[in-house]
């Protein structure tokens, strides 16, 4: 099983030809308290860098996209109905959707866990 | 992930260099101006805040979490560092009857150590800025907007008579105390603070220096707001902060409990395109001066005062989770624009999404169902009553 993250902080977790995606806790320290999150329907086709969530916090409203392209298999209910999830455990139960990989090479662009902390260092 | 909208005063739009909506002088494309450091700077990020451009200075939008902080002030005691806003003191012959022609309060009658909220006037009745004067013997102690406070000066420095002097306080920094602990941890600091009640203002004295304490604030709470000499503003914030009833608390929550108290905050709700009449802050014209006018914008805000204004500042209460922000447009049952939304978020007490913004009068009842459309999409919302929070003033002789 192997992480990959990219430069807008989404986290893609991948298992098989399943996806699970989040946003990095440097994502949700930088949002502060969430209030609200909207997660993708299942059957949905997502293409790769399309608007797939909407997570809020306090102060600002953002678009969680998807890393890569497939068809939702799940969206995470758990942080639509307890946002705050999202703060608790960004890169654990905090997921947003999981996807079926249509094309695995998709994620050869990403960032693996160690270069993507050391670039966020950098911010 | 992309951050698209934010909103209230700690808007990131500022950080990168957009004007504040809030300065009209500034136009688009301005150039970000070197930012300035508050004077308890170093106090702030040794607490933690983190710091962002506002009114051209770093400022602190919160320390352990927003929501956190706005729920400590809501039930114990909040510590703000309001030292951008601009204190200014208005002197010279026949200063109230001068200063009563920028703005429509009733100064000579103003009696002294009692604050006033008054509204800075453009010649169209329209809002430069929001404010506090107060009278101190001969002359006019009067707070700002941070945002705006250059421009006020300018702006009164033109049309205030010869003889009539504004200076501005620079050597000043400004604290808030807020909630509903504020009293008993000041008058345990500044003794005789707590005999202040809501709109009293007076001067204290703490450890030989010389403050201006007054009894208000911009959250709804009870509350103290206190200007110190800034070379001591640490070690005073320090005393107040070594209580453990009392935490720092950024302009976040500053904004949330604002909104929850119905307070309009000025460059959002308030602007040069709005009266006072439209902002519902009628309150801030007395009689005498409905009568005589004489202030800018008189034969238009007087005529409003008569007839209605064509449009109203209202709250707005929204059907389910997703905060609606600044800029989000109102419909009516036919989906015509009928308004706009010019402050909403997230209540951390009532937790559910509020807003405040302007609708046609005809629409500005309470209850009144209307649709709010943000990036494509619609919310069921209805005006509210403000404030969405009951205010917890300190009256005197008031039960409550």
């Amino acid at each position: 099983m192997s992480v990959y993250f990219t430069k807008e902080h989404e986290w893609v977790r991948v298992d098989g030809d399943t996806a699970t995606v989040g946003i990095s806790d440097h994502a949700q320290e930088q949002l502060g308290d969430i209030v609200f999150a909207e997660v993708p329907e299942t059957g949905k086709r997502l293409t790769k860098g399309q608007e797939a969530a909407v997570v809020e916090s306090v102060k600002a409203a953002s678009d969680v996209y998807s890393p890569v392209s497939g068809e939702v298999l799940d969206g995470n209910s758990k942080v639509a109905d307890d946002p705050s999830i999202v703060n608790s455990d960004p890169e654990g139960e905090g997921w947003f959707f999981k996807l079926k990989l249509d094309n695995p090479s998709e994620l050869d662009g990403l960032m693996d866990e160690n270069a993507y902390r050391e670039w966020v260092k950098t911010l | 992930m992309n951050r698209e909208t934010h909103n209230g005063p700690t808007d990131e739009t500022q950080a990168r260099g957009t004007p504040y909506s809030g300065d009209p002088s500034r136009g688009e494309g301005a150039r970000p101006e070197p930012l300035d450091k508050l004077p308890l700077d170093a106090w702030h990020r040794a607490r933690g805040a983190r710091m962002v451009p506002f009114a051209g200075y770093e400022m602190p939008v919160q320390y352990e979490g927003i929501i956190a902080e706005h729920l400590w002030t809501r039930e114990n005691a909040g510590l703000f560092d309001v030292s951008h806003m601009g204190q200014l003191l208005v002197h010279g012959r026949g200063v109230d009857s001068a200063l009563e022609g920028l703005m429509p309060a009733d100064f000579q009658a103003a009696a002294d150590m009692k604050p006033k909220y008054s509204l800075l006037l453009d010649q169209e009745g329209g809002i430069l800025d929001d404010l506090m004067a107060t009278r101190r013997g001969d002359d006019f102690y009067v707070v700002v907007n941070g945002a705006t406070k250059h421009g006020d000066i300018a702006y009164m420095e033109r049309l205030l008579p010869e003889g009539v002097i504004v200076d501005h306080m620079k050597e000043q920094a400004l604290l808030a105390l807020q909630g509903p602990r504020a009293a008993e941890v000041l008058e345990q600091i500044v003794p005789g603070t707590s005999d202040l009640a809501f709109m009293e203002a007076g001067p204290f004295h703490w450890n030989g220096r010389a403050l201006w304490i007054s009894r208000s604030g911009y959250t709804g709470e009870d509350g103290f707001e206190i200007s110190v000499p800034a070379i001591v503003a640490a070690e005073l914030a320090d005393a107040i902060a070594a209580n453990p009833l009392v935490k720092p608390i950024g302009l976040g929550a500053r904004d949330s409990l604002r909104l929850e108290a119905g307070l309009p905050l000025y460059g959002h709700d308030l602007d040069d395109r709005t009266t006072p009449v439209m902002a519902g802050l009628t309150f801030a014209i007395n009689k005498r001066r409905r009568v005589d006018g004489g202030f800018p914008g008189a034969m238009r805000i007087l005529a409003e005062l008569e007839n209605g204004p064509i449009e109203k500042r209202v709250g707005f209460d929204i059907d389910g989770r997703q905060p609606v922000r600044e800029g989000a447009l109102v419909l009516d049952g036919e989906g015509n624009e009928v308004g706009k939304v010019t402050s909403g978020g997230f209540s951390p007490s009532l937790q559910r999404p509020i807003a405040m913004g302007y609708v046609a009068t005809a629409l500005a009842e309470p209850g009144t169902a209307l649709k709010l459309e943000q990036r494509g999409k619609l919310f069921d919302a209805r005006v509210a009553q403000m404030p969405f929070v009951p205010h917890r003033y300190y009256r005197k002789g008031a039960a409550a």
